[in-house]
């Protein structure tokens, strides 16, 4: 028994671990937003935390004193005023926190200068990005990433293709619904570099736990540059395995969802490919990417998330050979 | 005495109750079909015109699951299909919401026209879907014209609709002038 307790308490605190990771904790804070939050979420926590010790002392002031005779209520007055005390800051904590919650509210809906847009379209199950830019040929749509550049604050429109979805990515900022005919906003101002995970938190569906996006925070040149080569028309393949590849590509069910901007394949169903490889997961983060994966993928896609839309196209080993070269090349 | 009663009752509702199961199943794998190759009708003036196609073992399947209709629908809206029959009323391509029938109505007759195309515009979509999206597709163009149950076709649509639901379309026999739409009843 005591053993099956020593296991429990480990399993606990394994469980606890996990929260160590930076990558997706609201505890980490690496935005202006989520500082805001997370300062929040302290008070909050020092303040209710220390009212019910307080509240625990004096339940056991009361059960220590005992009955006394059963007539005499001895201090009566003391009583009175500890009960007049304890109203009184009562309200005034509460006072605070309302305050404190309101304020940071403001913060986080404040109209930031020069922003970089952005918009974000959820869809059963993944997410489609948008860099949006005045010039229409600076326009970008990738997918299942989001790259920020670090200290510029990002002004996100959220939007549902399908049904409501939430994105929250806790590092940079709190959660915001993404609802079908409706256009929500988001800002985060990211103050660190590095990588972030940002997760679908309202069940949108079987797949809804697959729902991840892979977040990075770039130095500002390191974005800029990152930006201008996603601009770029997909590279062209080279060898003869590469080149068949794509001609299976826009010729089989593939290119009637995806898109590859620099070929003839524009669907507009499915994830934007046009730089496939350069991303770090695939399927919205339920796999890592490279060429193993990818293999198994295109041979099976309901085998690793039952339910998504991508079917399991029929064809040759050779033909699925060529085909992974070909988009492993798409860097 | 009583007490069997209900019993036997609280049976019959649960075995009534997995009758349900069945029709949203949701199949993510297809086993691979070997196309009906079905002849398309092109005339009513060939003999044995008149005589009622059966659905194949295959077509009555994804036209009697919700989930495969479903799935259907949205195809409908992917591979824009819109661009020419509307919402299932028809523009550059004829009306799929009415009782006629150009190439026959029967659930494989509709998925022969999808997969090898027809004359006058209607592109073959052989090797762009696969043959699990072209079998729901078909069953979601049989059910525009409310030839499809009514516990297996979806009550809300997330395309524009110019008809009543579909669970609500009128109980008439919107086929009853194409004996070739006609599904034989399971024996």
């Amino acid at each position: 028994m005591s053993r099956l307790r020593g296991w429990s308490v480990a399993a606990v605190a394994a469980a606890g671990t996990c929260g160590c990771n930076r990558i997706q904790s609201a505890l980490a804070p690496a935005g202006d937003q989520a500082r805001d939050i997370g300062t929040i979420w302290e008070l909050m926590l020092w303040i209710c935390g220390s009212t019910y010790l307080l509240v625990l002392v004096a339940l056991a002031f009361a059960m220590l004193r005992g009955h006394g005779d059963g007539h005499r209520v001895a201090g009566e007055r003391t009583i009175e005023r500890g009960l007049a005390g304890w109203v009184l800051l009562i309200a005034g904590l509460l006072t605070v926190l309302t305050a404190a919650s309101f304020a940071v509210d403001r913060r986080l809906h404040a109209t930031p200068e020069n922003p970089l847009k952005i918009q974000v379209t959820a869809k059963q199950w993944w997410w489609q990005v948008d860099y949006l830019d005045p010039d229409p040929s600076r326009h970008l749509t990738t997918a299942n990433e989001l790259r920020l550049p670090r200290d510029r604050p990002a002004e996100i429109q959220l939007r549902s293709a399908d049904v409501i979805h939430s994105l929250w990515i806790p590092a940079l900022a709190g959660k915001e619904d993404l609802i079908p005919g409706r256009e929500n906003r988001i800002v985060m101002t990211p103050r660190q570099t590095g990588d972030f995970r940002g997760q679908c938190a309202e069940f949108c569906g079987l797949q809804h736990a697959k729902m991840a996006l892979d977040v990075q925070v770039l130095e500002p040149a390191a974005f800029a540059q990152w930006r201008n080569a996603q601009l770029a028309p997909a590279t062209s393949p080279v060898s003869a395995s590469a080149r068949h590849g794509e001609r299976v590509f826009v010729s089989a069910a593939c290119a009637l969802c995806h898109r590859i901007r620099g070929t003839s394949a524009g669907g507009v169903s499915g994830p934007e490919l046009t730089h496939l490889a350069s991303r770090r997961t695939l399927a919205a983060g339920t796999l890592k990417m490279d060429r193993g994966t990818l293999a198994a993928w295109l041979a099976d896609p309901q085998a690793h998330k039952p339910g998504v839309d991508m079917p399991a196209v029929p064809m040759s080993a050779r033909d699925r050979e060529a085909l992974v070269d070909y988009l492993m090349g798409l860097r | 005495m009583c007490s069997r009663f209900r019993t036997a009752s609280a049976v019959a509702l649960a075995v009534l109750l997995l009758a349900g199961c069945e029709r949203e199943r949701r199949e993510y794998h297809a086993a691979p079909t070997q196309a009906p190759g079905t002849q398309p009708r092109l005339s009513t003036l060939q003999p044995g015109a008149d005589q009622a196609t059966p659905a194949s073992a295959i077509g009555r399947h994804y036209e009697n699951n919700a989930y495969h209709v479903s799935q259907g629908s949205k195809w409908y809206r992917w591979f824009n299909c819109n661009g020419c029959h509307g919402n299932g009323g028809g523009a550059i391509g004829p009306a799929l919401m009415d009782a006629r029938w150009r190439y026959g109505g029967s659930i494989d007759e509709v998925h022969a026209s999808i997969m090898d195309g027809r004359p006058n515009g209607m592109p073959s979509w052989r090797g762009k879907l696969t043959d699990q999206q072209a079998w729901q597709l078909s069953a979601y163009v049989r059910s525009l014209s409310g030839n499809v149950r009514k516990d297996a076709v979806p009550s809300r649509l997330d395309g524009m609709r110019s008809t009543p639901p579909l669970t609500q379309l009128p109980e008439l026999d919107p086929e009853g002038d194409d004996p070739s739409a006609h599904t034989v009843p399971q024996p």
